[in-house]
């Protein structure tokens, strides 16, 4: 209504905003670890020491042990593109950058901030440039061969060297022992080269602080992830997507041990009360399979919600509870760190064990258009646990950043179909 | 008793009008759907057909893309339950629905009870789709009905290779250029949308007996191409456009009576 030249504002129609949930003191921990993260590299900068930016599943407890900061282009990108910023990246990579539209998602992000680092582009930075140019790449290819590609563009870009661990892929369920010997030898040899570059000296010692700091930090990730079994599960299950960060970058830090330990303590407390900070009632609980779908989380999760699905288990945050004890067993433990480095029957087996460990009724499947290593074994991996398990699955067209492949409505029939067959198969349980 | 279902498609509305869960008494297909006046035509004359009024209805179930839109329905359930349903009700010996909708595809399995088991859609992408045989009507100038009957007459379908709606449309005007005989063109089409959906289909295995629903169901040039590509025969009904609305009506039947039950 307009009265007197101004736009007067009806408050009784306006609806009343609900109120946001305090957010615990495990993410205030988290949110202040990743401000100093990013704070740390930019002071190193300054002083003129030399910052890397490593691949997520690199052996961070090395850059750890040596004292290095190193930041995490993977993790940058997915909140890059969670915060709705991707856009401008996405058209400088495939626009004067020319790289192709096919690229993982995570790669032209970052090619493109990459790129305005080097002074070759324009875009602004949303975030300001927090992700300091880097003087040094680390880079393993047990989570994706693209980055291999991405990794050496960026080296060749901006002049830097790359320290790189072929990891291996793994036919056999096990990492056998030559590849062992020969991931190991990589190792040595990179920690000698990344001490000449860097100046800073190996110490055994603090090696194996760092090492235990890493188990621990591990053990409870895993933890967390497991008191997701039960009834009702004590987090609403995307929540432990964003506790992501203090184990792809900061695995080997006392600061992740404080944040999980806090996290662990509040899901026990949320057990103990019988209740969670998922918004509604549990009706049904589910396994995600896959990276999340960042761009569009909060639809995801909205969709979910509607119908009381929680998503209790994934196979995706798990990758960075990583156990080892000495340089052999660190070798062992980052060949077998990912889905994408291991065969079907492994990551079939580690499935069939999740849905029977969090009582799953379903599983979701994210065939992300970034990951084609990820989505050319999923249709069969879904045909044999859907038949081995006998619950049902839907699949839906997604990226882990490009908001341009996926479709809202599409997401919402997929998951509405999944939840009619899920009530029938409850009320056929039900009734015997 | 009456129940009511209406499918809102992306290109078309369907309703029908249910009588005892069993008797469809009137059915109607508006070539328009969500965002247009298709979904009250339909309704409107759904009513008039039956010669009920609204107020005799004791549930309402809507179903398809333009779910979600309608305020006047009692309850929205997917058009992958509707399918299932109603191809059941239709077509009782069916295990294996293969739906080609106006933007989707998709794949059912079902049981005896007509109940979804599993299923597979196609990924974000309009091959494959019932706007695929759209676009490809228009540049052959070919009314969309009459793109089956004119695809039979071919006997050297020609090759679409691209799945993408928009490249293929570059090459069916190369073929149109290269005096390549429509029939063919046609055929060629039918053949590309086959062999996409049927790609698709034998992901959840082909567990007899196999239908088509929906409104590309009732193209003979798809149907013949699909049990060429499926390798085995594929069952159509004369109402299989009304599938989903049927299943709609169906399950506001199932769940009108459960709920009086109790």
């Amino acid at each position: 209504m307009i009265e007197n030249g101004t736009t007067q504002v009806n408050a009784a129609a306006a609806p009343a905003q609900k109120p946001k949930r305090p957010k615990p003191k495990s993410m205030q921990m988290l949110n202040e670890q990743t401000t100093a993260l990013f704070e740390n590299a930019r002071l190193a900068k300054e002083r003129g020491e030399k910052v890397g930016w490593s691949a997520s599943i690199f052996p961070q407890e090395i850059a750890e042990t040596l004292g290095l900061n190193v930041l995490y282009p993977e993790n940058h990108s997915a909140g890059i593109a969670a915060r709705h910023q991707a856009d401008p990246f996405l058209q400088e990579c495939e626009g004067p950058l020319g790289y192709s539209n096919d690229l993982c998602a995570y790669a032209k992000v970052n090619l493109a901030y990459a790129s305005v680092l080097n002074n070759e582009s324009e875009v602004e930075l949303p975030d300001g440039g927090k992700m300091v140019k880097p003087d040094f790449l680390l880079l393993t290819n047990n989570i994706c061969n693209q980055l291999t590609k991405w990794y050496e563009n960026l080296a060749y870009q901006m002049n830097i060297p790359i320290f790189f661990i072929d990891t291996c892929y793994n036919p056999c369920d096990y990492v056998t022992e030559t590849r062992v010997r020969y991931v190991r030898a990589q190792i040595d040899q990179l920690i000698k080269d990344l001490c000449a570059f860097t100046g800073k000296t190996w110490d055994d010692k603090r090696f194996k602080e760092v090492m235990k700091i890493s188990q621990r930090n591990s053990y409870l990730w895993e933890r967390a992830n497991n008191l997701m079994d039960h009834k009702p599960a004590p987090l609403s299950g995307f929540e432990l997507f964003n506790y992501m960060s203090a184990m792809v970058c900061n695995r080997g830090k006392i600061s992740s041990t404080a944040v999980l330990e806090q996290l662990n303590q509040e899901i026990e407390e949320h057990i103990k009360e019988g209740n969670s900070t998922y918004p509604v009632k549990e009706e049904y609980r589910i396994s995600w399979d896959g990276i999340a779908c960042w761009p569009y989380l909060r639809h995801n999760l909205h969709t979910l919600k509607q119908y009381g699905i929680n998503m209790v288990a994934s196979s995706y945050g798990k990758a960075w509870a990583i156990e080892y004890e000495d340089l052999d067993g660190m070798a062992r433990a980052y060949c077998f760190a990912s889905t994408n480095g291991d065969n079907a029957t492994t990551m079939i087996s580690r499935r069939m064990e999740a849905l029977k460990k969090f009582d799953c009724e379903g599983t979701i499947y994210h065939v992300n258009r970034s990951c084609k290593v990820m989505d050319c074994q999923m249709m069969e991996v879904q045909r044999q646990i859907s038949a081995q398990a006998g619950i049902p699955f839907t699949s839906f067209d997604g990226d882990q950043a490009d908001y341009r492949n996926y479709s809202e409505a599409q997401f919402e029939t997929r998951i509405q179909g999944l939840v009619e067959v899920m009530k029938q198969n409850k009320e056929a349980k039900m009734n015997g | 008793m009456y129940t009511f279902g209406i499918d809102i498609g992306s290109t078309s509305s369907k309703a029908v009008i249910l009588k005892d869960g069993k008797e469809i008494i009137a059915h109607q297909v508006i070539s328009l759907g969500t965002g247009t006046i298709g979904p009250k035509e339909a309704k409107e004359q759904v009513f008039e057909e039956a010669s009920i009024s609204p107020e005799e209805i004791s549930y309402t179930i809507v179903t398809g893309y333009g779910r979600m839109k309608c305020d006047y329905a009692d309850e929205q359930i997917s058009e992958l339950s509707c399918h299932a349903k109603g191809i059941h009700y239709l077509l009782p010996t069916v295990r294996t629905v293969i739906d080609i909708g106006g933007q989707d595809a998709k794949a059912l399995r079902i049981d005896d009870k007509g109940r979804l088991i599993q299923f597979q859609m196609n990924d974000k992408c309009a091959a494959g789709t019932g706007r695929f045989l759209d676009v490809m009507a228009k540049i052959l100038n070919v009314d969309i009905n009459d793109l089956g009957p004119l695809s039979e007459k071919s006997n050297h379908p020609a090759s679409i290779s691209n799945t993408c709606t928009v490249f293929a449309e570059s090459e069916v005007i190369s073929k149109l250029s290269s005096d390549i005989p429509l029939e063919d063109i046609a055929a060629g089409i039918h053949e590309s949308v086959a062999k996409r959906v049927a790609g698709m289909a034998l992901r959840i295995g082909k567990t007899p007996d196999v239908a088509m629903s929906g409104g590309v169901a009732l193209n003979i040039g798809v149907v013949h191409a699909m049990e060429r590509e499926m390798e085995c025969p594929v069952l159509v009904h004369p109402l299989c456009q009304s599938a989903g609305a049927i299943g709609a009506a169906i399950l506001a039947w199932e769940k009108f009576t459960k709920e009086k039950v109790r």
